[in-house]
C-alpha cells in the first residue's frame, strides 16, 4: 500500500490515491508537517502515551469521559500516526483526510493525539475542561485539528458525508473517517446517514464503531439491543468488517481494506473494552463519565506503564 | 416587477442564477424540491444538487460538513421541517460552529392553513433568533427575496431565510436595494407605527390604507351630524368585523373626532384651557371623577389613568363620556 521514496513526497498507491511518504531515518519529511508513518511497534508506544494522557487529563479536570477514550486508543493512534494525510502545522489544509469524532465526549483521546501530532503544545492538555481553554469537555470545531463540534450524539456520520461529498465535488483525494460509539447507534440520525452514504456510493467514507458494549448508564445489551449490528450495517449497503479494536495490525488491515473498497462506504465494527488498560475501569460502566481520583490516577498510570 | 409573485419560486430561480457565479454553491433538499423550486437548481447543476429524502437532521449535518469543506450549503425545505426538526443539528453543528449553512425555508407561517396545524410554522422565527451567529431574514416580496438570497450566499455564516407559499403582491420597485439589518420605511404617517415583516408587510400596508379610509368616513359622518350607530353598520359591512367591534370603533372614533373638533375649534377661538366635566354617575371611572371641575390646558392633558400614567383630554380615553368645557380667560 504505502510507497516509500527518499524525498518524502506524495506518490500514488495502486489505488490511485496519494499517500503520505516516509523518509528513512526518522527525520522530518520535505513536507515538514507530514510526519513519518509509524511502525506497529511505534503505534503501540504512542497508544501507551495516549492512555497516560487520558487518565491524567480527566483526573486533573476532575471530570470527563475516560472509558470511551481508552477503548478508542488503538483506533485513533492508527489513524493519526499511520493512516491520515494531515499537516499539524496547517490544520485547514484542504487536501487533508478528515477524522470526525462523532462520540465527542471521548475528546481526551483526540486531544492527546492532536497534541502528540503537534497541533498544539503538549502542555495545553493540562487545561482540559478549564475555563478559557481551547480543549472543551466535548470537541469543538474551533480547536485546531478538530473537524466537527460534537457533544450531541448522532451527527458525525452525516457531517462526514458532507466532507466526503465536498471532496468528491472538488476532486480531492481526501478520505473521511468517522468514529462512532455503539450506544450512539441508538440515534436515528446514524441510520439516516448510513442509508445516504450507501446511496451516494461514498467509498471515501469509513465509519468505525467503537463496540465497547457500554453506553452512559449500562451495557448496551441492557439499554437497547444493537445486535446483529454488523448485519444492520450490511443491510444498509456498507462493506462491513469486524475486528479486535485493540489489535493494531487488525485496525490497520481493516483501514487498508476500506481504502481498497470501491463504490461502497466501509463500516468497521471494532470490538473493544471500555476503559481498556486500567483494571478498575475495564468493562465498568461507572467510568464512562467519571474521572479517576488522585489515588486511582496513580494506580492507573502504574498499570499503563 | 409589479403584480404578484411567490417568494419561493423567485428563490428557486435566483439560486440558479447564483449557481453560475458561485461554483461552491450546493443545494440540499428533502423530497420537497418541486414545492420549494430547488429542483430548478437540480436541473441546472445536477452534480451540485443533493436530495436526501425527508431526513432533515441528516441534511443539516451534511450541509455543515460540506460547509466545513469550503462549500456554501443551501438547505431548501419547508419552514416547519427546517427549524424544529433539525434544531439540535442547527444548534451544535451550524450555529455554534458558525458554518456557511443557509436555511432557505418556504411555506412559513399559517399560510398553509388547510394542511392543518402541524404544517404551520409559527415558532420558527423564535427558534432561529435564539441561535448564536444565526441571521434571520424575512423578505417582504419577490424583489427583496432575490436580493436577500444574493447577500445570504455571498456573506459568510449561517442564515435563515423565511419564505412563503402563495403569490403575494410585489411592493418594491426595481430601484429597491436591500440593506441587511436595517428596517425600511414603506409608508409615511404620524398616527401610529406599524412594524411588519414578510408577506405581512403588504397586509400591514393594506390595513394602513383601510384605516386612512376609515378616518375619512368617521370625520365625514360626524361633521354631517350623524350618530355613531349608523357608522357602525357601514364599518361592519365594509371591514367585515363583528357587530360589537364595529360599534366600538364607530363610537370611539367618533368620540375622538369630537375631542379633536372641540380642541381645534377652541384653539381657533383663542381658547387654550378647559374645565373637566364628568358624568358623575356609577359608570364614571374614579380617575376621571377626581378631575371633575378642574381646569387643564389642551396642551398638557392630565393623568387620566393613575395605573398606567396615561394623559388624555376628555373623550379620548376608551368610552370616555366626560366633556371639555372651554374656559375663556
Ligand atoms: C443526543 C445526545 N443524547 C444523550 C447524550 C448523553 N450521552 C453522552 S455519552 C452517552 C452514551 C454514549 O455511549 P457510546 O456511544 O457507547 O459511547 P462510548 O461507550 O464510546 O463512550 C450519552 C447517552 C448525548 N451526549 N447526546
Ligand atoms: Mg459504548
Amino acid at each position: 500500500m504505502q510507497v516509500i521514496d527518499d524525498g518524502g513526497a506524495i506518490a500514488e498507491t495502486s489505488t490511485g490515491r496519494p499517500v503520505r511518504m516516509a523518509t528513512p531515518g526518522g527525520t522530518a519529511t520535505k513536507d515538514s508537517d507530514m510526519r513519518e508513518p509509524m511502525s506497529a511497534q511505534q503505534l503501540t508506544e504512542v497508544a501507551r502515551r495516549l492512555r497516560r494522557h487520558i487518565v491524567t487529563m480527566t483526573a486533573m479536570a476532575g471530570s470527563g469521559h475516560p472509558g470511551g477514550s481508552l477503548s478508542a486508543v488503538e483506533i485513533v493512534a492508527s489513524l493519526y500516526f499511520r493512516v491520515l494525510r494531515h499537516r499539524p502545522g496547517e490544520p485547514t489544509w484542504p487536501e487533508r483526510d478528515r477524522f470526525i469524532l462523532s462520540k465527542a465526549h471521548a475528546c481526551p483521546v483526540l486531544y492527546g493525539a492532536l497534541a502528540e501530532s503537534g497541533y498544539f503544545p503538549m502542555t495545553e492538555l493540562t487545561t482540559f475542561r478549564k475555563i478559557d481553554s481551547r480543549l472543551q469537555g466535548h470537541a469543538h470545531i474551533k480547536t485546531p485539528g478538530v473537524e466537527m463540534s460534537g457533544g450531541s450524539l448522532g451527527q458525525g456520520l452525516s457531517f462526514g458525508i458532507g466532507t466526503a461529498l465536498a471532496a468528491r465535488l472538488d476532486g480531492r483525494p481526501t478520505r473521511t473517517y468517522v468514529l462512532l460509539g455503539d450506544g450512539e447507534c441508538d440515534e436515528g440520525q446514524v441510520w439516516e446517514a448510513a442509508m445516504s452514504a450507501a446511496h451516494y456510493r461514498l467509498d471515501s467514507l469509513v465509519a468505525v464503531v467503537d463496540r465497547n458494549g457500554i453506553q452512559n448508564d449500562r451495557f448496551t445489551s441492557e439499554v437497547m439491543e444493537l445486535e446483529p449490528l454488523p448485519a444492520k450495517w450490511r443491510a444498509f449497503g456498507w462493506h462491513t468488517l469486524e475486528i479486535d479494536g485493540h489489535d493494531i495490525s487488525q485496525v490497520l488491515a481493516a483501514l487498508d481494506e476500506a481504502t481498497e473498497t470501491k463504490l461502497k462506504p466501509t463500516a468497521i465494527i471494532a470490538k473493544t473494552v471500555k476503559g481498556r488498560g486500567v483494571s478498575f475501569m475495564e468493562n465498568n460502566p461507572d467510568f464512562h463519565g467519571k474521572a479517576p481520583s488522585k489515588e486511582q490516577l496513580a494506580q492507573a498510570l502504574e498499570e499503563i506503564g | 416587477m409589479t403584480g404578484t409573485a411567490s417568494t419561493r419560486e423567485v428563490a428557486g430561480r435566483t439560486l440558479v442564477e447564483l449557481g453560475r457565479d458561485h461554483p461552491d454553491l450546493v443545494v440540499l433538499g428533502g423530497d420537497l424540491n418541486k414545492s420549494t423550486f430547488a429542483n430548478l437548481f437540480g436541473a441546472a447543476y445536477p452534480d451540485r444538487f443533493f436530495d436526501f429524502g425527508p431526513a432533515e437532521q441528516n441534511i443539516v449535518s451534511i450541509a455543515a460538513g460540506m460547509a466545513a469543506s469550503g462549500k456554501v450549503s443551501v438547505v431548501s425545505t419547508f419552514a416547519v421541517f427546517s427549524t424544529a426538526r433539525p434544531y439540535d443539528q442547527l444548534r451544535v453543528g451550524v450555529s455554534q460552529s458558525n458554518l456557511n449553512v443557509k436555511m432557505v425555508a418556504t411555506h412559513a407561517g399559517i399560510i398553509t392553513g388547510e394542511d392543518g396545524m402541524s404544517a404551520h410554522a409559527i415558532e420558527d422565527v423564535a427558534l432561529m433568533c435564539a441561535l448564536p451567529n444565526m441571521t434571520v431574514i424575512v423578505p417582504a416580496d419577490a424583489v427583496e427575496t432575490a436580493q436577500v438570497l444574493r447577500v445570504v450566499v455571498e456573506r459568510p455564516g449561517p442564515f435563515y431565510v423565511r419564505l412563503s407559499r402563495p403569490a403575494t403582491p410585489v411592493i418594491h420597485d426595481n430601484g429597491f436595494a436591500f440593506a441587511l439589518g436595517k428596517a425600511e420605511r414603506v409608508r409615511e404617517g404620524g398616527d401610529a407605527t406599524v412594524v411588519a415583516c414578510g408577506i405581512m408587510v403588504n397586509t400591514a400596508l393594506e390595513a394602513a390604507e383601510a384605516l386612512a379610509r376609515l378616518r375619512v368616513e368617521v370625520d365625514a359622518n360626524a361633521q354631517q351630524g350623524y350618530r355613531a350607530e349608523g357608522l357602525a353598520d357601514r364599518i361592519r359591512n365594509e371591514y367585515g368585523v363583528s357587530k360589537s367591534r364595529a360599534s366600538l370603533i364607530a363610537r370611539q372614533e367618533t368620540s375622538n373626532f369630537m375631542a379633536n373638533y372641540i380642541e381645534a375649534s377652541s384653539r381657533d377661538a383663542g381658547i387654550k384651557k378647559y374645565q373637566w366635566y364628568s358624568a358623575r354617575d356609577s359608570r364614571t371611572r374614579p380617575d376621571h371623577l377626581a378631575l371633575h371641575g378642574k381646569i387643564f390646558s389642551f396642551d398638557n392633558p392630565p393623568i387620566t389613568d393613575t395605573r398606567t400614567g396615561a394623559r388624555n383630554n376628555p373623550m379620548q380615553d376608551y368610552r370616555c363620556r366626560c366633556r371639555a368645557k372651554p374656559v375663556i380667560s
